[in-house]
This record gives C-alpha cells, sequence and structure tokens, in this order.
C-alpha cells in the first residue's frame, strides 16, 4: 500500500517535473474574471449579447488580434518590444494580396510573400534590437515609419487595387466545421506553434531566459542576438499573417488598416500578465488577454461609446493592470 | 585654459549639432532659388518650432533615463484643446493659453505619477496614457475644425517687428521671427533655471546612476516626477503653436505618432543620451531644426542629396530613413566595446 502510495506520488512528482505546476498566475486568473465581468456587463446593455452567433463573432474578431498578439508576447517576453506592428501588418497585406492577384503563386504565393515580409521586417527590427542595440522602441518605430514611407511610395497614396482573393476571404470570414469561424481555427494553430516554441523548445526557453537576464544567457553560450532576432522575426511573421486575415475579413488590404491594432495588441499581452520588462508571462494568460480587449471593445460598443472612449479605455486597462500587477520591486530604504 | 577645454569636451555633441545645423542650414539658404528674406526665415522657424517643442519636452525624461511616448499624443491634445478655448477677447486668450499649458502640466504630472509612485515602467506607461490623451483629443475634436484666434496667431508666428508697439520699432525687429524670439525665451526662461534648480540636477544624477543619486541623498522622485511634468508643459507650448499655426485643432493619429519619433530623433541628434545623465534641451532644438532643414533641403533641391528625384511621394520614406538612421547614430558604439557583456543589460 505505502509504496503503491509512493510510486503514485513520484509519477505525480515528475508529471510535474515534465509540465509544469498545473496552477494559474493570479494576473491570468484576473484576467478570465474582468472577461466574466465584461460578459455581464455586455448583456445588460445588449440582449444579444451572450448569445452563441454574437460570441462566435467576438471569437472571429479576437482571432485576429490574437495572431498578432501572439508575436507580440514572444518579443516582449525576451525582453523588447515591437512597435512596428501597424506598417509591418499593412505591408503583409497588401504583399500578398497583390502577389496573389498578379502572379501564378496564387493564394499559396500569397501566403509565403507575406511570411517573408515579416521575416524580413523581423530581421531588421532584430539586428537594429540586438546587434546595433538601438533601443527597440526606438528602432522598431523607426521601421514603422519608414515602411509607411514605402507603402506611400509604392500606392501613391492610394488603396491598392487588388482585393483579397477568396481563399483569404474564406480564412478569414467562411465557417465550415460546426459554424465556428475558420479564423478562430489559424488562431488555435498559430496558438499551438507559439506555445510549443516557448515551453518547450530551446529557443523558447532562451527567449524567457534572455528576458530575466541577457548577460547570463550570454555568458552560458548561448548566442543572444540570434535568439533576439528570431524573436522579432516570429513578431513578424505573426503580424503579416494577421494582416493577411485581416484583408480577408476586409475584402482587401489598405492604407492604415493596421493602426487600430497595436495598442489592443500590447495592451492583451500586458493584461494576460506578461511582464512587460520580459522573462515572464503564460501564452494562456496572452489568449485571455485577446478576448478580454475584444470583448471590452464590443462591450462598448453595445454601450455606444465611440473610438475616443475605447481609446481611453484600452489606455486605462493597461494602466490599471500593470498597477495591480505590473510594478517594478521598490527601491531598497 | 582648462576651463574652455572642459567646456568644450563637456559639450562635444551640441557642438557638433550646432554645426551640422550650420552647415545644412548655410547650404539651404545657398540654394534658395528665390534669394533669402525675412519671410523665408521665418517660415524655416515656424516649420520647425513644433518639432523643437516637442524634442525638448521628449530631452528632459530621456535625461532621466526614462521616455515619454506621450509627448505627441499631448501636443495633439493641447492643439485640440486651444482649437475650443483660444478664442475671444484678450482676457479669454490669457485663460485659453493658461488651460491649454495648465492641461499639458497635468497630462505630464499623471504620467510622472504613474513613472514615480506606480512604479511602471516609463515606456509603457506613456504608451498607455498617450492612448487615453489622444481619446481625449478626440472627445474635444471628434472631426477636424475648430477655431483659434488669428489675431493671436498674427502676433505670435510673424517677425517680432510686426509684435511690437510701433514706437518701438526698429528695423533689425523686422527680420527677427517671433518663434525665434519664443524659443530663446523658453530655453532661458523654462529650461535653464530648471537645469539649474536641485531638482533638475537631480534629474541628470538619476540618469546617470539612479542608486548612486538615491544613496547621495538626491531626491529622485521629485526630480523624474518634475521631468515628466516639464515633458508635459513643453509640449503643451508645441501644442498651442500647432493650433495657432493651423488655426484649427486635430485629433491627428498618425501626426502624433510622427511627432513622437521625430522628437526622438532629435534628442539623439542633439547629443542626448538615451541612457540618460548626458545632453540637454538646447541640443535638442538644434537636432530638431537639423531634420526641419533636411526636409526643407528636399523641396529646394527636388532631389534627394541631388541624385534620386524627388516627388511628395516619397517624402515619407526619406523622413522615416532620416529618423531610423538618426536614431541608430549612437549604435557606432557597439562597434568599438571591448566586453559584449556592457551591451547587455
Amino acid at each position: 500500500m505505502d509504496q503503491e502510495a509512493e510510486i503514485t506520488r513520484e509519477k505525480r512528482s515528475a508529471w510535474l517535473v515534465r509540465f509544469g505546476q498545473p496552477k494559474i498566475d493570479p494576473p491570468v486568473a484576473t484576467a478570465f474574471a474582468c472577461i466574466v465581468v465584461v460578459l455581464a456587463i455586455g448583456s445588460i446593455f445588449s440582449r444579444n449579447f451572450l448569445s452563441i452567433g454574437y460570441l462566435l463573432q467576438q471569437l472571429q474578431v479576437a482571432s485576429f488580434l490574437g495572431v498578432i498578439a501572439a508575436g507580440a508576447m514572444v518579443v516582449i517576453l525576451a525582453g523588447h518590444i515591437d512597435l512596428s506592428i501597424p506598417w509591418t501588418l499593412t505591408v503583409g497585406a497588401m504583399t500578398a494580396t497583390a502577389v496573389a492577384a498578379n502572379t501564378p503563386f496564387g493564394d499559396a504565393g500569397g501566403i509565403v510573400a507575406a511570411v517573408l515580409v515579416g521575416t524580413i521586417v523581423g530581421l531588421v527590427n532584430g539586428v537594429g534590437a540586438a546587434i546595433l542595440r538601438v533601443p527597440s522602441m526606438i528602432f522598431t518605430l523607426g521601421v514603422n515609419a519608414v515602411l509607411d514611407g514605402l507603402v506611400v511610395l509604392y500606392t501613391g497614396g492610394f488603396a491598392p487595387r487588388n482585393a483579397a482573393t477568396r481563399f483569404m476571404n474564406r480564412i478569414a470570414v467562411g465557417r465550415s466545421i460546426l459554424d465556428i469561424p475558420n479564423a478562430v481555427f489559424v488562431w488555435i494553430g498559430i496558438s499551438l506553434i507559439v506555445a510549443f516554441m516557448l515551453r518547450r523548445t530551446p529557443l523558447g526557453r532562451y527567449i524567457y531566459a534572455i528576458g530575466n537576464s541577457e548577460g547570463s544567457v550570454y555568458l552560458s553560450g548561448v548566442n543572444t542576438r540570434l535568439v533576439l532576432i528570431g524573436a522579432f522575426i516570429i513578431s513578424g511573421i505573426g503580424n503579416c499573417l494577421g494582416g493577411v486575415l485581416l484583408a480577408g475579413y476586409a475584402g482587401q488590404a489598405y492604407q492604415s488598416m493596421g493602426d487600430p491594432y497595436l495598442l489592443p495588441a500590447i495592451a492583451a499581452v500586458v493584461l494576460g500578465g506578461t511582464d512587460v520588462l520580459g522573462g515572464r508571462g503564460t501564452y494562456l494568460g496572452t489568449v485571455a488577454g485577446v478576448l478580454l480587449i475584444t470583448l471590452l471593445g464590443s462591450m462598448l460598443s453595445v454601450m455606444q461609446i465611440a473610438e475616443a472612449g475605447r481609446q481611453i479605455a484600452y489606455g486605462a486597462a493597461i494602466v490599471v493592470m500593470l498597477l495591480a500587477y505590473g510594478r517594478s520591486p521598490q527601491r531598497r530604504e | 585654459m582648462t576651463n574652455v577645454r572642459l567646456l568644450l569636451r563637456y559639450n562635444q555633441s551640441l557642438l557638433l549639432a550646432i554645426l551640422l545645423f550650420l552647415g545644412l542650414y548655410g547650404t539651404y539658404v545657398e540654394l534658395q532659388p528665390r534669394g533669402y528674406d525675412a519671410f523665408i526665415a521665418n517660415s524655416n522657424v515656424n516649420q520647425g518650432f513644433g518639432i523643437a517643442m516637442v524634442s525638448m519636452a521628449q530631452t528632459v525624461p530621456v535625461l532621466t533615463g526614462g521616455l515619454d511616448l506621450s509627448v505627441g499624443a499631448v501636443m495633439t491634445m493641447v492643439d485640440c484643446l486651444a482649437s475650443v478655448v483660444l478664442n475671444g477677447s484678450p482676457l479669454q486668450l490669457a485663460w485659453g493659453l493658461f488651460v491649454c499649458l495648465a492641461a499639458g502640466l497635468g497630462c505630464g504630472l499623471v504620467n510622472g505619477c504613474i513613472v514615480v509612485y506606480g512604479r511602471i515602467q516609463p515606456i509603457i506607461a506613456t504608451l498607455a496614457t498617450g492612448a487615453i490623451f489622444m481619446g481625449f483629443a478626440l472627445v474635444l475634436r471628434p472631426s477636424p475644425g475648430g477655431t483659434v484666434s488669428g489675431a493671436l496667431s498674427n502676433v505670435l508666428t510673424y517677425e517680432l517687428g510686426d509684435a511690437l508697439p510701433a514706437a518701438l520699432h526698429a528695423r533689425l525687429f523686422n527680420y527677427i521671427p517671433m518663434e525665434f524670439v519664443l524659443l530663446i525665451l523658453v530655453v532661458v526662461v523654462v529650461w535653464l533655471p530648471f537645469r539649474r534648480s536641485v531638482i533638475g540636477r537631480g534629474c541628470y544624477a538619476a540618469g546617470s546612476s539612479e542608486n548612486a543619486a538615491y544613496v547621495s541623498g538626491v531626491n529622485v522622485s521629485a526630480s523624474k516626477l518634475s521631468a515628466y511634468a516639464m515633458a508635459g508643459l513643453l509640449s503643451a507650448i508645441g501644442g498651442i503653436f500647432l493650433g495657432l499655426q493651423t488655426q484649427s485643432g486635430e485629433a491627428n493619429l498618425v501626426q502624433s505618432g510622427l511627432l513622437t519619433l521625430n522628437s526622438i530623433a532629435a534628442v539623439v541628434i542633439g547629443g542626448t543620451s538615451l541612457v540618460g545623465g548626458v545632453g540637454g534641451c538646447v541640443g535638442s532644438i538644434f537636432g530638431a531644426y537639423i531634420l526641419t532643414t533636411i526636409n526643407a533641403m528636399l523641396q529646394v533641391t527636388n532631389t534627394i542629396l541631388w541624385v534620386i528625384p524627388a516627388s511628395p511621394l516619397i517624402q515619407p520614406l526619406f523622413e522615416g530613413v532620416v529618423v531610423l538612421f538618426a536614431v541608430s547614430a549612437g549604435a557606432a558604439r557597439v562597434f568599438w566595446v571591448r566586453n559584449r557583456l556592457e551591451l547587455l543589460r
């Protein structure tokens, strides 16, 4: 009997070592609690708010943000930040629609092109932040401006003529299984890849470690510059794939389509309990943050609060969440 | 002798910025096809004034080792506020100016409190408050419009001679742009006293080593708080002039982002270290006018570096590239640092 109990305990601890303590972070729990509150408030203003159809609609909108936030989170975990989200997304979407419409490679070519654009932008961001050591929020802000300029030059300031292809439209707004939007499956797929990468691969471990102390990781013999560049590339690809989904959703890629996504993406990561200094945070938290931000946005719209109110709400949400969980340690007296 | 040498050494990057500006501006004046006159000088000063203000605003938090990503938003918000309150009789105008400045100062204080007492990373805190301020701007001006007193604008954005009563007219005054006078006024009345005060010196100390400053009895909290408040106040001045120049208010998200980005670039060009502790607002003014002059050259020569033909379409790209290079300018140290560990926090 005793022996058996011993074996069970050992098995359990082995399981714990392997898969980690099955506990939930306080910030993540808070985020989920907030989701419930937002749902409750929303249902007061609109009876429709809790219907399956409406929630699935919200899930679809959340998927676009989710794909972008997944990349943003990887960079934040490494202790950096990617502020080039808006125009990386736009350039990715424009390239994808243009390649899909004008080359024989079609949809596959379009998506490969978007991934390629994301890789290149991520590479540039990574080189600036990791090799040139320019503070990443400044460098990526500069890259954002350059991409903006490239788009203006390329399109002449007009909306590009290429519409999103049927395929892009279908992955963004189509529904195939159980009436669940396809975009949700895309989000789940990307989430599984990112979560696996973060928890199970050396790259993911290095990203967490670099977020905690890059010096130590460097001294342990890891090429931290390559890891950081990798993190920025993941973010770039995430942005561009998000852009393709959004292009499919809107029917085309257009100027400044990415502008409304910078703040929500970062807010989602922060609300999900990821430390803005890097090194700590769970992917589940980011998922919770994405859902919370999306529902918050739709709650504000059913309350008929304009864009201004949304900006204020996102900003205030970030500040409040950081005040609750993201404070730096007090200076030793 | 040693004093002079020390002075030169401590102001190396400032001098470099001044020389660069003089070189660029000299070339610009030389290239000016219709000849250089007071009108052109005035429009040059006006063009760069907003960026100069917002760069000065950015400088102070950067000196403490922080960053303020909300300066562009504060400037835009005050521009929108000015389009509501800055109108009417002289008394109303004075009240309007006071409200605008107080609003900017208030925004800065909010930032400062969140950073100092909330102990939140300045970058993310000001990114969030910047969104809130843009929200307020949108509340004030959902669509571009409103009016800003034309009389005040005439006084503050033309030559000094126009602003003075006839009795004080001297010919020289007709050549001095009013905003140039105001720029010097801001430096002399706001920046220099601040820099010389205990709190202002504390900003430098906190930026070069916060712990050392704290242990030496510097009131780090008060210094950082006042740095962000200063940023708010200076951005508000920029916002008022944006309103005066455009005669309206617009909650333009893109423009606000560009203002913030340009402010960082100007700070770097002006010789302020992004790590904190070194630099000053005067350098940032030159940094801002270097950026403005580069863009003005584009219009005069109709080419980029006399090679690539310029068009209005290429301008945003060109501005972006210039800014990206400017912020990377400090990166040169990467190549001569001996121990790479120094680069990793």
